[in-house]
């Protein structure tokens, strides 16, 4: 699973621009699937046929895109202005390492101001001399992100920007490769534009017309200093959402992935969570309502350059989806 | 239809109706088949002449524009009122309206500047601070001449001055539909599906109707949209330049355009030598946002006239903006 998660990590792919994730993704699952497309938005879809008799559609959902900035304006002196592309917070914005699609690194820096400096008071620098010098390397419209540096912490955890959703997108992999012969007919959605609202899972629910929907991805920690809420520990299980700021979940679909977790022996944490959302809330709302619920990888520092997650978490979540759906 | 006609037309948010008529009047006299949806959008599926299959391609303005609405009436006869659409109540001082159907003529008051204090000078007045003036003598009179929910219209005549500059109200989004109009009359290789939507200054609303019941396979929205190119502000965060072309937006606070559609504009507009420039900046939203998520999504893309002075009584446009707004949106629908 590392291998995989750490293949998965690596393309750079900010919202709206997901396609070096998903052709990452697409190799790899191209051979246990009946079916791979790209829709219009570029969400991947794989699906997988069920063999039982009038198969239930099931829609699994994983975010391919990574929170970004996208440059705005160009300096003369060659310093490029950016804002966010996703939810961005200044903490994680002070002299971070970022990196553009093309392969171009800069640093994001903020300028000196009278008290705390907001997202406008950011720049880029890329090692430009002036202004044509930055516009030979970058264009209006560009966006970068953290770069990738993916490592272990300890003996369980994982360390990497972009946890946030291609853990998930690994996990989602993994299921493909290893759930075999189903009754329900799975369909995969790599989704893109999640982390500027659920966008590319809005536009896939519609096409699909599922019968239940599963969003898979990271959800907050309780377990720092100073940090209570969510109550979610890393290390102590697959998490099953509750409810956030975008959906509750559907109860008899929540407690049947919780029983399947118990059927498959592992632990699981019921999520509660103050804050965020997931492509649930999108699928939830699509045509005449689906039944949802988000499956939850806990992760710690959630939207910085070092999101942190425990394997132990993943492998409950994949053993958790096998029995499900077998 | 000019482009002073439909700017001087009154049709704040939800109360499109003028607009509307006098739309489908100029459409019917052109020989179209126009309807109105349920959203009260007005649409045109004009034929491409092309070979079949032919890409359908929504081209889409909002007929819409910012305005106030009655919320309440004072005792000496004033009207209370909030806005339709987003308007910094600090443009709104001392302003001439025209109110209700029949443009009954008001005055947005302030407290002269004899009677300010120094705590007054320092503070901005809000919507609970403003009050219209339409002559009332009392409370009964006002609550007659303008009913709850009336809507009221900045009084901005159009004109044009200095080289090829025209001021007046309603440029977002009345450009966009003077821009549907002149397609309108042009021989186009795909279908345009011409829709000249409600509600867009509340939410984008008329443009998610439309856009699910004619399934384009792209979407171009044609806007007015913020400029900054003032005095001392610097360069790079001046969003977009009047005079400078049309404005290609790559992503905004409702939508990420379609970056292969976004390359290809660009190419476009290089390649046929028309003035464009990159908007620089993501504030904002406007029907992209609708239009890219209707059903199973579709590609979308947005072309601005740039705007000085955007949702208020008085805007600023240089009008070859508005032809680069036109010609591109030709020729990229040509190149489709």
């Amino acid at each position: 699973m590392f291998d995989l998660l750490k293949k998965v990590l690596s393309p750079v792919g900010p919202s709206g621009l997901e396609t070096p994730v998903a052709d990452v993704i697409r190799e790899e699952i191209k051979d246990c699937v009946d079916t791979v497309e790209v829709d219009a938005l570029g969400n991947l879809i794989a699906t997988k046929l069920g063999k039982g008799e009038n198969p239930r559609k099931v829609m699994l959902s994983a975010h391919m895109d990574h929170i970004g900035y996208i440059v705005t304006g160009i300096e003369k002196e060659g310093f490029l202005r950016v804002t966010n592309v996703g939810g961005i917070g200044m903490v994680n914005s002070y002299n971070r390492h970022v990196v553009f699609p093309n392969g171009v690194h800069g640093v994001v820096v903020a300028q000196p101001v009278s008290g705390q400096p907001a997202l406008k008071d950011l720049f880029v620098d890329i090692g430009a001399q002036d202004k044509d010098d930055a516009k030979r390397m970058v264009q209006l419209g560009d966006v970068c992100v953290y770069a990738n540096d993916c490592f272990r912490l300890g003996e369980n955890r994982v360390a990497a920007p972009a946890m946030d959703d291609r853990c998930a997108c690994a996990l989602l992999v993994k299921l493909l490769q290893t759930v075999g012969e189903t009754q329900d007919t799975i369909i995969a959605v790599f989704s893109v534009q999640e982390e500027v609202g659920c966008r590319g899972a809005k536009v896939a629910s519609f096409a699909k017309e599922p019968d239940i929907g599963i969003a898979l991805d990271v959800t907050g920690w309780g377990d720092t200093p100073g940090v209570t809420l969510p109550e979610i520990k890393l290390g102590e299980g697959i998490a099953v959402k509750v409810m956030d700021r975008g959906s509750i979940s559907n109860p008899a679909l929540r407690e049947a992935l919780i029983e399947a977790g118990e059927q498959a022996g592992v632990k699981t944490q019921r999520e509660v969570l103050p804050y965020g959302g997931t492509d649930a809330s999108a699928m939830q709302t699509s045509r005449g309502g689906i039944p949802v619920c988000t499956i939850s990888i806990p992760c710690r520092y959630v939207h910085s350059a070092c999101e942190v997650i425990d394997m132990r978490d993943m492998d409950a979540g994949l053993k958790l989806l096998q029995t499900y759906f077998n | 239809m000019d482009l002073k006609t439909l700017t001087e037309i009154n049709a704040p948010s939800g109360h499109e109706q003028p607009i509307r008529r006098a739309l489908l009047e100029e459409l019917k006299a052109k020989g179209h088949q126009p309807y109105i949806d349920r959203m009260g959008n007005v649409i045109v599926v004009k034929e491409g002449v092309g070979p079949a299959p032919r890409k359908r391609v929504m081209v889409a303005a909002h007929m819409d524009e910012v305005g106030l609405i009655v919320t309440g009436h004072a005792e000496g006869g004033f009207l209370k009122v909030t806005q339709a659409g987003g308007i910094d109540p600090r443009v709104l001082i001392s302003k001439r309206v025209l109110v209700g159907d029949d443009n009954i003529p008001g005055v947005i008051g302030a407290v002269a500047i004899h009677l300010q204090s120094a705590a007054d000078r320092a503070r901005v007045m809000g919507y609970r601070d403003i009050n219209v003036d339409i002559g009332a003598a009392d409370k009964a009179e006002a609550e007659r001449k303008a009913p709850l929910g009336t809507y009221i219209s900045f009084d901005t005549p159009y004109v044009e001055f200095g080289e090829g500059y025209a001021c007046g109200k309603a440029f977002d989004d009345r450009v966009g539909c003077w821009t549907i109009l002149r397609l309108l009359e042009e021989e186009l290789p795909c279908d345009l599906i011409a829709a000249f939507v409600s509600e867009e200054e509340v939410g984008c609303r008329g443009a998610s109707g439309a856009a699910f019941a004619q399934e384009p396979d792209i979407g171009i929205v044609l806007e007015g949209t913020t400029c900054n190119d003032l005095g001392d502000v610097p360069e790079a965060v001046q969003v977009c330049k009047t005079g400078e072309g049309v404005a290609v937006s790559f992503m905004d606070n409702s939508s990420i355009v379609n970056r292969e559609l976004f390359r290809k504009t660009l190419n476009v507009a290089e390649q046929a030598g028309i003035a464009h420039q990159v908007k620089g900046s993501v504030s904002g939203g406007n029907d992209a946002g609708s239009i890219q998520r209707a059903r199973q999504g579709i590609p979308t893309i947005v072309l601005s006239v740039p705007c000085r002075y955007i949702h208020s009584p008085s805007s600023v446009i240089k009008l070859s903006d508005a032809d680069a707004q036109f010609e591109l949106t030709k020729a990229l629908m040509a190149a489709l």
